[in-house]
């Protein structure tokens, strides 16, 4: 059984992302032990709320410095909502820029859409060869968000050869936006996996598998 | 790539059972608001929300108890709402495992509260509910409706749409309007209050009462309405998520 370690750095409702992926089978512990965040098979970084505070609480824990050290090693993490957020270059939110992890290139910015949050199950358009995205291609998850990359990570990449390019699924509100990148060991979704019903619980079953 | 109408069943739940008159065939126990989320997560619910309607402190512990163990069995969003009055109250709901929060009377006391949660949740996590009616008598408003307390009974005097804008402006991240008129009548939403509230707020938009068939659904979804709210019509199988859905989609709107 695959070990998974949810980051516990305060985020609002870590819990149902734990539930979820007990669902799938995961043996899953809640901690910011850097410790048992460094040996389980797969580290989830949620996030809900600002990108600033988030980027402060997870400082906060050391969590910045566990994240680049498990992807040092090639070893899986997980973002989901403003945990695929922080992984980016920077956000900016109410006019203020809060540098990111600079995992991949590309900002934050807010959407422009008729409505926002965009609240609510959108469809997605998966790349040729994702994993997670395996059987649920065609279905919906559910997004909550007012912040999102528009700009394309593997185009900004492309230049940095030899680097494994990364895999972008798009979605569209207002205009497209990045709703999940699939980077070697480092993957992450826009939208809420765990909130995300059967689709969902199929993503994240991918995502233990993809542990060994 | 729309983003889908979201059907949302709502429960009235006090004491740590659904207190509203529920009668869901082929449930042993039908009061039990964790059997009944599930359910309705079985049929396709894309969200569920829960009214604390409880009177005493006690109750509202169990109440807390009731949501976690919700979480633990649903995987949609769930939104619990009733006598929120604090920052203080959003947090223990959103422990206990709620993903967003209704709040309603106290925010017309003191309109500050959207912010502070805005300022400490984000404004995803605030559901602001709004019970509507036309206005009565003396009574007059630029949109020709008010926001009421009370279950309806006590008018404020504040115009409803104005409200709307504003707790939008405050921090809400979406918008329950619900009609105190069409409450209970399963006439139809109100869809000439919808269109009023669509045309000027931003945020996402749920329609709630009057709901009786299914052409109501879909006739809300083509007002503007991002999510359509009912209970009775579920509670008592007058009709199922997935019959909402069907017609829905077979008009052309996008569901899930």
């Amino acid at each position: 059984m695959s070990r998974v370690a949810v980051l516990d750095y305060g985020s609002g409702n870590v819990r149902s992302a734990v539930r979820a992926l007990e669902r799938v089978g995961a043996d899953v512990e809640l901690t910011a032990d850097p410790d048992a965040v460094a040996a389980a098979d797969g580290l989830v970084v949620p996030g809900v709320g600002a990108f600033a505070a988030v980027m402060e609480q997870l400082r906060g824990v050391g969590g910045d410095r566990m994240i680049e050290r498990r992807l040092a090693g090639g070893r899986p993490v997980l973002g989901i909502c403003v945990g695929l957020q922080v992984m980016f270059t920077a956000g900016t939110e109410h006019g203020v820029t809060t540098p990111g992890l600079d995992q991949w290139p590309g900002e934050v910015v807010r959407l422009e859409a008729d409505v926002v949050p965009h609240m609510g199950w959108s469809t997605v358009a998966p790349p040729e060869g994702t994993v997670l995205f395996r059987g649920v291609e065609d279905q919906r998850f559910y997004f909550v968000h007012s912040y999102a990359v528009q700009t394309d990570p593997a185009e900004a990449l492309r230049s940095d050869a030899p680097m494994r390019e990364p895999l972008i699924t798009w979605a569209e509100h207002g205009a497209r936006f990045v709703a999940a990148v699939e980077n070697g060991p480092l993957a992450a979704t826009q939208f809420h996996p765990e909130k995300s019903g059967d689709a969902g619980a199929q993503l994240l079953r991918n995502w233990v598998a993809s542990l060994g | 790539m729309s983003v889908a109408v979201r059907v949302i069943p709502c429960l009235d739940v006090a004491d740590g059972r659904v207190v509203k008159g529920v009668n869901f065939q082929g449930l042993r126990d039908a009061g039990d608001p964790v059997e009944l989320a599930r359910r309705y997560d079985e049929q396709g619910a894309d969200e569920v929300t829960f009214l604390d309607v409880s009177a005493s402190a006690e109750a509202r512990e169990t109440t807390m108890e009731v949501v976690s163990r919700t979480a633990e069995q649903i995987f949609v969003p769930l939104t619990v709402g009733g006598g929120v009055r604090s920052v203080a109250d959003v947090d223990r709901l959103l422990k206990a495992g709620a993903d967003k929060v209704g709040i309603n009377t106290a925010a017309i006391a003191r309109p500050e509260l959207l912010s502070e949660v805005a300022e400490r949740f984000g404004n995803q996590v605030i559901v602001l509910s709004v019970d509507a009616r036309r206005c009565t008598g003396e009574t007059r408003t630029p949109s020709g409706y008010e926001v009421t307390t009370h279950g309806g009974r006590r008018g404020t005097g504040i115009d409803a749409v104005e409200w709307a804008v504003r707790g939008a402006d405050l921090g809400a991240g979406e918008i329950l309007l619900n009609s105190m008129d069409a409450d209970g009548t399963t006439d139809g939403f109100d869809l000439t209050m919808l269109r009023d509230v669509r045309h000027q707020v931003r945020v996402p938009l749920i329609a709630s009462g009057g709901a009786g068939k299914v052409e109501d659904f879909t006739e809300a979804a083509r007002a503007g309405a991002d999510a359509v709210l009912a209970a009775s019509v579920f509670h008592f199988g007058t009709l199922t998520v997935a019959e909402v859905k069907a017609h829905m989609r077979a008009a052309g709107i996008a569901v899930r």
